[in-house]
């Protein structure tokens, strides 16, 4: 049987060139550019810039969970908004924008052997629509009343009521932010899927892929399948506030004073954002699994352990990840049987999420590690991954859910599962591209410097946040005061959750010191300096140029994972490499082969 | 019973250790590989039924299922150790490595010893903080000690997978480093490795979510005999009802809301009259007894939670929503809510005295019932007048207690 990473001798045919758009002044260059490379950097510089909004709103709660009644410009309404602000910009406007459109428009067509996107105009569109909710958003910190405070799963009715701050223009903004970007991705989501199943070029099936390519192609389907039930939702809210409708307005008596509202559901609008929310979760961490894949097998030389499992998992998490969404609701008043049955699909969830952990750490068994900076984020991202995860499966068994739903311990693992893993897999990722992309090497010593320090203090602050939440300690609380059940000692957990998280700060500020440094002064970095197997390292041109590929598209023998191949002399054997020109080691290496000059020199 | 059992097991379990330590490396035992799996899952059900305080049974429970983990563990070895020693390919592996790695972009020696130690140090930081930290739950108030259990026993179970996957990654990353002339494995997949992987994470789900479920469906199956009683919450302040004399709260309307009638019950509704209500004042409940507690909110959003009963449940408005406990232990505790009402959250706190039935008795008399809240406005004041002229019966009767 004959199996996806045999090679297989492809003959190379002409591949009919692509009717490629050709831009020709500065602005279609770099400002209104079709070109998917341009693209996925505006969507980082935008993503990042917005995050780092998010980190500093970030520090301001931790300066007030850590020090209480000593910072008197952060009263409860303004700690809400923090809370609020921070959450929605981290989880959708930089992870999410991030990943897909950063990393996804970057990588994939490079990776499939396509010459671009196959819409390139839709996918510059998706990127001005993006920066457009960014604009909102940022507009709803400047509206009377300032933004919303409602939490960043808005729930109604407090979400568009007085008492919630932001109720007058912050909730809307954030409103039609969203919806704007729901329709931003869906231009841009159609784009990666189809560019993934249409423009793969000759000899790239679906099984030669690399698990990058699966991971933002599986989550840009979720994402497609689930942001219309967060759209509708917003629109439907939207109404609320602004028309008197009730879709999600039961009869109200607020302050004394009987609304307009009547007969609407608030748990509605749960199940609709949660038949999201749990989808988005893995559409930030799939393409963070796929990510974390390759940048194990290359710094280890390694072929991924499983790739056939690996992909099969992604697939089954994708698809279990929709019917998993009221485990967020297991005390919400909804039907209480409910709860078996997500209890069990949401345990079910861990099962392939497991295997893939288990493939990763195989993969570096009987590997040749090399403890580079991407790898040492990749090692990172396993264990708060691990960790992550394990507290997910408290929270999924629906009983121990009860006494820790609300608490800080969801707010502990939601951070460590999806804010530090993935994360430490962008930086890795960062580290391990930047010389694609620029053609320089990030600062090695900056870059270990970051690593450490983000690593373990982001473990610091979110390991004993779980204790918080088993204490009883709740989330979303402007102060706790005085407790009778609360020891004093939790005071100073928080004080020193605060002070790690100004240290964890402060390291970002040398990553991005790094970034904008080794753009200039930064070694060189040559062709290749890694030794990947994958697709997007082999283009003529370092950084990839117009087209991507020169005057003719790649031809693909192989999976993007045959390093260390045995019979092969080379260390590792490109995708593109054909098998004729693979050195057979009884040779010894032989210069005189005709495949000699095709490998990567020193 | 339960604890000879646990003694039981630990013996089996140790037995069934030395017999795995014993066998030539390099044999398959599927045989002794599941019921080891059994072993520890009974020894996990033991544990479960024992709860905290039968000590025996519990600890035998948790170390019999801790020695199977690592008979597994030890028979995962002799499979990894017979597929090392598996050729692949048609040669062996070439020395010569034609791509060589550049040399500024190499690691140090140091390094490497460093990731392996961080890695140690951060799985023996995690259990030394777990157990010496001072940061646990508060203790329990109420019947739902079957949900620290369960935790306690995913604690076990994820506990250990969490430090085995740390040290297996501290222990490649140490001997599988880079070293000139190293050559990695090349193994695409390896099904039996996979397949073993697979069941017995399959087997360490299971074991946690049957022990939840069963607990959940205790949770969520309120006892024939459950005393009724309503907490009503609003922005930003609890208030309480209980059913009167007559057993049998009375139905209630966010629409009837008014100065006069805070809690928004129907004037003509006949159980409603002798309901007790509280308003900005402590909650008390009885010892012992169980209670379904009926829970609405006029407003928005709430949770009704006192962490020492370990049972809460949203207020949603225009529902009623319930959960149900039974206090075990007197004394005062603090009411917080729950879920995000607004500004005034976090400051939306109460307190709850569990006390003797005939304190709680005592107590219940010295409220105000609907009726002589009715009474005390002026218009309420005649008509509380005609209705008591009418039926005969005087403004101030007695409250009972809670039904039955």
């Amino acid at each position: 049987m004959a199996h996806a990473y045999e090679t297989a001798y492809v003959p190379p045919a002409e591949v009919p060139d692509v009717e490629l758009y050709h831009p020709k002044s500065f602005i279609t260059k770099y400002i209104f550019s079709q070109d998917a490379k341009v693209i996925a950097i505006q969507y980082s510089f935008t993503a990042i810039a917005i995050g780092i909004v998010a980190l500093v709103l970030s520090w301001l709660m931790r300066l007030q969970l850590g020090f209480p009644e000593t910072f008197s410009f952060i009263g409860p309404e303004a700690y809400l908004q923090f809370v609020t602000m921070h959450g929605m910009i981290m989880v959708i406007y930089l992870l999410t924008a991030l990943f897909l459109g950063g990393f996804g428009n970057y990588l994939i067509p490079l990776m499939v052997g396509a010459r671009d996107m196959v819409f390139p105009y839709v996918n510059m569109l998706s990127y001005w629509v993006y920066l457009l909710a960014v604009l909102v958003l940022v507009a709803s910190f400047f509206v009377p009343g300032g933004p919303t405070g409602a939490g960043w799963t808005l729930y109604p009715p407090q979400a568009i009521l007085s008492g919630t701050p932001g109720a007058d223009g912050g909730i809307i903004l954030m409103l039609v932010s969203l919806a704007l970007f729901i329709v931003g991705f869906t231009m841009g989501g159609l784009n990666y899927v189809v560019t993934v199943l249409q423009a793969r070029t000759r000899g790239m099936t679906l099984m030669r892929m690399p698990l990058t390519v699966w991971g933002i192609f599986v989550a840009t389907i979720l994402a497609l399948l689930a942001f219309p039930a967060l759209f509708v939702g917003a629109v439907m809210m939207t109404l609320d506030r602004l028309l008197q409708t009730s879709f999600f307005m039961p009869v109200i008596v607020e302050f004394g004073e009987r609304l307009a509202y009547g007969e609407g559901s608030p748990i509605l609008f749960q199940h609709l954002f949660w038949f999201f929310g749990h989808p988005e979760v893995y559409i930030v961490a799939l393409p963070a699994f796929g990510i974390v894949s390759d940048l194990i097998s290359v710094h280890a030389r390694r072929n991924i352990f499983g790739y056939r499992m690996m992909v099969w998992a992604i697939v089954v998490i994708g698809g279990l990840s929709f019917v998993v969404w009221a485990h967020h609701m297991y005390v919400s008043g909804m039907n209480p049987y409910f709860g078996f049955f997500f209890a069990t699909t949401t345990l079910i969830i861990a099962v392939p999420t497991a295997i893939k952990v288990y493939n990763w750490v195989l993969t570096l068994w009987r590997g040749n590690i090399h403890l580079r900076v991407p790898m040492l984020f990749a090692i990172g991202f396993i264990v708060t991954f691990v960790n992550g995860g394990i507290t997910g499966l408290f929270l999924g068994n629906a009983v121990v859910d009860v006494p820790l739903s609300d608490t800080m311990f969801v707010v502990a693992h939601f951070h460590m599962v999806m804010g530090v893993a993935p994360i430490l897999v962008i930086f890795g990722a960062i580290y391990h591209w930047y010389p694609l992309i620029t053609g320089r090497m990030l600062d090695d010593a900056m870059g270990k410097f970051h690593f450490w320090v983000t690593f373990l203090g982001a473990y610091a602050i979110y390991f004993p946040m779980h204790y918080l939440g088993f204490l009883g300690v709740p989330r979303r609380y402007y102060e706790m005061g005085e407790t009778g059940f609360i020891p004093q000692s939790a005071a100073t957990l928080n004080e020193f959750i605060s002070v790690v998280a100004f240290i964890v700060g402060f390291a970002q500020i040398v990553f991005l010191f790094n970034l904008v440094w080794s753009a200039f002064k930064g070694r060189q970095a040559g062709r290749n300096p890694w030794g990947a197997a994958s697709l997007e390292w082999q283009t003529p041109d370092i950084p990839p140029g117009h087209g991507n590929w020169g005057a003719k598209v790649p031809v693909v023998y192989r999976w993007a994972y045959d390093y260390s191949v045995p019979g092969a002399a080379q260390d590792f054997l490109p995708q593109n490499l054909p098998p004729d020109q693979v050195a057979a080691d009884h040779d010894h290496g032989r210069e005189d082969l005709p495949g000699a000059a095709a490998q990567p020199a020193e | 019973m339960i604890e000879i059992l646990g003694i039981v097991l630990i013996l089996l379990a140790m037995g069934a250790g030395l017999y795995a330590v014993g066998r030539v490396p390099g044999s398959r035992n599927w045989g002794l590989g599941g019921l080891t799996a059994i072993l520890g899952l009974v020894g996990l059900f033991v544990a479960a039924r024992s709860g905290v305080y039968r000590p025996v049974g519990y600890y035998g429970g948790l170390i019999s299922f801790a020695i199977c983990v690592l008979i597994v563990f030890y028979l995962e070895k002799l499979v990894f150790d017979e597929a090392e020693k598996r050729k692949h390919g048609p040669t062996e592996a070439p020395a010569l490595e034609r791509w060589r790695s550049r040399p500024d972009i190499e690691v140090r020696r140091t390094t490497k010893h460093v990731v392996a130690l961080a890695l140690i140090l951060v799985a023996v930081g995690s259990v030394a903080f777990h157990f010496l930290s001072p940061w646990w739950w508060t203790p329990i108030a109420s019947n739902w000690g079957y949900v620290d259990d369960t935790i306690i026993i995913t604690f076990w179970i994820t506990g250990v997978v969490f430090i085995a996957i740390i040290a297996f990654m501290a222990y490649c990353v140490f001997r599988y480093r880079h070293r000139e002339g190293r050559r990695a494995a090349y193994e695409p997949e390896n099904k039996k490795l996979e397949w073993w992987l697979t069941i017995g994470t399959t087997l360490g789900v299971a074991g946690m979510l049957a022990p939840g479920l069963f607990v959940w469906d205790r949770f969520v199956s309120v006892p024939e005999d459950a005393a009724e009683f309503e907490v009503m919450a609003q922005q930003w302040q609890w208030s309480f009802r209980f059913p009167g004399e007559d057993g049998v709260l009375g139905t209630s309307d966010s629409r009837n809301i008014s100065p006069e009638n805070p809690f928004g019950l129907h004037p003509d509704d006949p159980n409603g009259q002798d309901d007790v209500l509280i308003q900005g004042d402590d909650l008390h409940l009885p010892l012992d007894r169980p209670l379904k507690v009926l829970l609405r909110s006029i407003d928005v959003l709430h949770d009704f939670y006192v962490p020492e009963f370990r049972a809460k449940m949203d207020m949603v408005p225009g529902v009623v929503t319930y959960f149900w406990l039974i206090p075990t232990r007197a004394g005062t505790f603090e009411i917080l809510c729950f879920e995000l009402c607004g500004v005034g959250h976090y400051g939306m706190r109460g307190y709850v005295v569990v006390e003797e039935e005939s304190a709680h008795q005592a107590w219940l008399q010295e409220q105000s019932t609907f009726a002589e809240l009715l009474a005390q406005t002026e218009n309420g004041a005649r008509e509380a007048a005609n209705l008591a002229s009418s039926e005969g019966k005087s403004a101030s009767g007695q409250r009972g207690g809670l039904a039955r």
